[in-house]
């Protein structure tokens, strides 16, 4: 593999030699070319990889939430206790149906120095279009529109079916679109490429229209003033983060109570209410299903369009009915068995029961079938399964809810309803769509830049009248200068790594536990392999770890690591000298979660909590979790947190204490 | 530390303070996990359109008629075109013990830029970097030329100055990818 000059024949003219160098030459560059750009793909899936299976463990953390509901329905039924919030719906204050335009007109004032739209019902497509260039500004509509335009709404809502029949015989072709999370410049992407919605121009959005991007407000607020402008032309159906619990992990509701100080109490209980009015599915031409997740192998059309969909505000909580509750008093300790993903003992452990489609059910899943369970079910399956190549029906491991559903299991419902396509979202695609099961089953994604600017592109489906799907994707850019590859791989893979490095940091002690165990002589160093297969059992996170030690951990001459680099560069937000470590660790670990326990129990929405809720809640959470928590340590650093001494905390300032700031990047910005 | 040579591709090779079958079941961790991170559906597969880029990710140097090659030897299974783990491991893990397809020293690729740099002057044109690399050798694809040139291309002078360039390339990869068997 030398040089380039070779030894030639004496019977090759200089210019044959010469030719022959520059082929070599050209071969050697390729290659070398190709190399870089092997192993630039690579660092890029890995990063995906990474955003990818946080994303889902995140999910799971919100299945141990509905499990924790659960167990403090189980254990508590002392009437003062924390519990009894959940034994009655949580609707804090359930807007009146009756409450119309006027009401709001009459008892919000607009004032003269707002510059927004203002709307006037019935809306017009003038209306629309104030809307659009207003969002475009990143003016915010005032809450007495949104209140109007959402309780206008569900005045529609309501009118519609659970399964919406579309038709192509009129029109020229429907658009089908998928996820927005909150991307309000990819909707407007959209409409630009696309066309507004009108008769001429149908579209059907397929869910998950808020949630983590920051935008989820706007994007409700147009699609819904096009629903009420052309109710037949545009088409909503339910995602399975139209859900108010949801809402509250993954941002939509912290949104909206910085955009509405003083309304978003009403907005989101009004939201919650919307939200279950959303139709299920979406057929076209009694062919093509449209719905968010996918199927399973009990799904059932028939009893999904029946049901009364209002009635599940939220999936995140099973349903429970008045019978099994009392059958629960006797069985008084739940039947969990700790999963396999504890690591270590004495550290925080995970515990869960699962029932076949994932979600655990109320330990009475032995009694006789109950329908709300089994419309739960029903609804759970068509929100958040997911499309696999191997045949069968499984549940969905990954995100804790729903199932994986194989081509045998699409085969058959297609079979059953005489269908030819199933078009599905909820899944995050690098290309914005997706094909699977054969051409039968169509995932499209329509977030581009989806975990970070350059990830992925997002699409949508142009379906014409023969049915046959057209696909455009579109990536939003924020740059004028187009970045080239290696600087984008560079920003999605440091956004990936620092999100695996609070995960990291989070998880400190059973990692210090873990690599200890490998450690035999306390020298603090490991084997890569030992190293890997501790972060392995410990964050069960499938990621090439070999392939990104180099990024997270240091390693000696002697090719060994020294395990406790990878907490180098981080560290808790405040220093809060009360807290001890564990206790510090676990609430960092546990934030979200805590948050929105917290905004549960906070009825009134004030922000605070009583100490004696605070406590109460805490001694509950973690005795369902297994941590061992000393008794007087969360009473103590609680005391230091109420500085008005008054009796309640504000839980947000408490946690906001236990987040993960980056050293270095900490320094940046300092 | 002891090192076969490329020819005798059936002797093992050994090191310090591996047994070989130690260093075997490192390689093997080190494949699989090079290849799960293409392995979309966790179900073992891969397309096959990636077994270039999950051979190159693990260090190794091949042109585009050494993979086809290699994919020769692999059982792919029909009709979609993926490859499985099992039959991908034992040709990747051979390819990696006898150290095949090694990188070529960074001093080579200069020389390889100078061939093509007919006045010697440092620096060579868009034109004929686009005419030797899109016709001549393994050619580019639109899209290969197209990156290649957004990177290392100056655009004020439309030409690539192939010693920074080539700087900024291996820079690169030593900074974030020591993945070396």
């Amino acid at each position: 593999m030398g040089s380039i000059i070779g030894t030639m024949g004496c019977s090759s003219s200089v210019a044959d030699r010469k030719s022959e160098n520059v082929i070599r030459a050209a071969i050697l560059i390729q290659k070398w070319y190709r190399f870089t750009m092997a192993r630039l793909e690579m660092r890029r899936r890995y990063s995906l990889s990474i955003f990818q299976s946080i994303e889902y463990a995140d999910e799971q953390d919100q299945l141990q939430l509905s499990n924790f509901f659960t167990f403090m329905l189980d254990h508590c039924t002392h009437p003062d206790s924390v519990s009894q919030i959940f034994t009655s719906p949580s609707a804090p204050q359930v807007v009146d149906e009756d409450l119309c335009l006027k009401e709001f007109e009459k008892k919000i004032d607009v004032p003269d120095s707002y510059y927004g739209p203002r709307l006037s019902f019935p809306l017009t497509v003038e209306d629309a279009n104030a809307l659009l260039h207003a969002f475009r500004n990143e003016q915010l509509l005032h809450a007495r529109y949104v209140l109007q335009l959402l309780s206008e709404t569900r005045r529609v809502l309501k009118e519609m079916p659970n399964i919406t029949h579309l038709s192509t015989s009129y029109s020229k072709e429907i658009t089908v679109c998928g996820d927005l999370h909150g991307n309000l410049d990819d909707l407007l992407l959209i409409f630009y490429k696309n066309g507004l919605p009108s008769e001429q121009n149908r579209y059907v959005f397929n869910g998950d229209f808020v949630d983590r991007g920051k935008n989820s407000m706007e994007i409700l607020i147009i699609l819904f003033a096009f629903l009420l402008i052309y109710p037949n032309d545009l088409h909503l159906n339910r995602g399975n983060h139209e859900d108010y619990i949801m809402n509250l992990r993954y941002g939509f509701t912290k949104e909206v109570s910085k955009k509405y100080k003083d309304h978003w109490k009403q907005i989101l209980c009004l939201l919650r209410d919307v939200f279950s009015w959303l139709p299920l599915a979406t057929i076209i031409d009694s062919k093509v299903l449209i719905l968010h997740g996918g199927i399973s192998d009990t799904t059932d059309l028939d009893f999904l369009n029946a049901l009364e969909r209002n009635k599940l505000k939220s999936l995140m909580r099973p349903p429970k009915s008045v019978k099994e509750r009392q059958d629960q008093t006797e069985k008084r300790i739940p039947t969990t068995k700790p999963s396999k993903h504890i690591a270590n003992q004495h550290v925080a452990g995970k515990t869960q029961h699962n029932s076949s489609s994932g979600f655990p059910e109320p330990s009475g899943s032995n009694l006789p079938p109950d329908p709300a369970l089994k419309e739960w079910k029903q609804i759970l399956d068509i929100l958040w399964s997911d499309p696999r190549s191997q045949n069968g029906c499984t549940p969905n491991k990954s995100r804790g809810g729903g199932c994986y559903f194989g081509p045998d299991v699409t085969a058959k419902l297609f079979e059953r309803y005489n269908l030819k396509m199933l078009i599905r979202s909820h899944e995050f695609k690098p290309e914005g769509y997706e094909i699977s099961h054969d051409g039968k089953v169509i995932t499209i994604f329509s977030a581009s830049n989806y975990y970070e600017e350059g990830s992925n592109r997002g699409a949508y489906i142009k379906l014409n009248p023969e049915l046959i799907p057209r696909f455009v994707q579109y990536q939003v850019s924020k740059f004028t200068r187009r970045k080239n590859l290696r600087e984008r791989v560079g920003t999605i893979e440091s956004s990936a790594l620092k999100s695996l490095r609070e995960k990291i940091y989070a998880h400190k002690s059973e990692l210090t536990s873990a690599f200890a165990q490998y450690d035999v002589n306390g020298t603090g160093r490991i084997s890569v392999n030992d190293w890997a297969a501790a972060m392995e059992s410990v964050l069960q996170l499938e990621l090439p770890w070999r392939m990104l030690r180099s990024q997270l951990a240091q390693m000696n001459p002697d090719g060994e690591v020294d395990f406790m680099s990878c907490f180098y560069d981080l560290k808790m937000g405040q220093p809060t000298k009360e807290a001890q470590p564990a206790l510090a660790e676990t609430l960092c670990r546990y934030r979200k979660d805590l948050e929105i326990i917290f905004n549960i129990i906070d009825k009134d929405h004030s922000g605070l909590i009583s100490l004696e809720e605070f406590s109460q809640t805490w001694r509950l959470f973690t005795s369902h979790l297994g941590i061992d928590v000393q008794d007087d340590s969360i009473d103590k650093l609680v005391l230091s947190i109420d500085y008005n001494k008054d009796g309640h905390i504000d839980f947000s300032e408490f946690l906001e204490a236990f987040h993960v700031v980056h050293r270095l990047e900490k320094k940046a910005t300092s | 530390m002891p090192s076969a040579t490329a020819q005798h591709s059936s002797r093992p090779v050994f090191c310090q303070c591996h047994s070989l079958s130690g260093l075997v079941a490192d390689i093997q961790r080190k494949i699989t996990e090079a290849f799960e991170v293409f392995d979309r559906e966790s179900n073992k597969t891969v397309d096959v359109r990636e077994i270039g880029c999950i051979v190159r990710s693990l260090g190794c140097f091949p042109n585009e008629a050494e993979v086809q090659e290699l994919l020769a030897q692999i059982e792919v299974e029909e009709p979609d075109g993926f490859v499985h783990l099992k039959n991908f491991l034992p040709v990747m893990t051979r390819v990696l013990l006898d150290k095949r397809f090694r990188p070529i020293p960074e001093d080579v690729i200069l020389h390889a830029f100078e061939a093509l740099d007919e006045n010697k002057c440092g620096y060579i044109t868009k034109e004929d970097l686009v005419k030797h690399l899109t016709e001549k050798g393994e050619p580019f694809t639109q899209e290969e030329m197209e990156d290649m040139l957004a990177v290392a291309l100056d655009p004020e002078t439309n030409t690539l100055h192939y010693r920074d360039y080539r700087v900024k390339l291996v820079v690169d990869e030593t900074k974030t990818f020591p993945f070396n068997v």
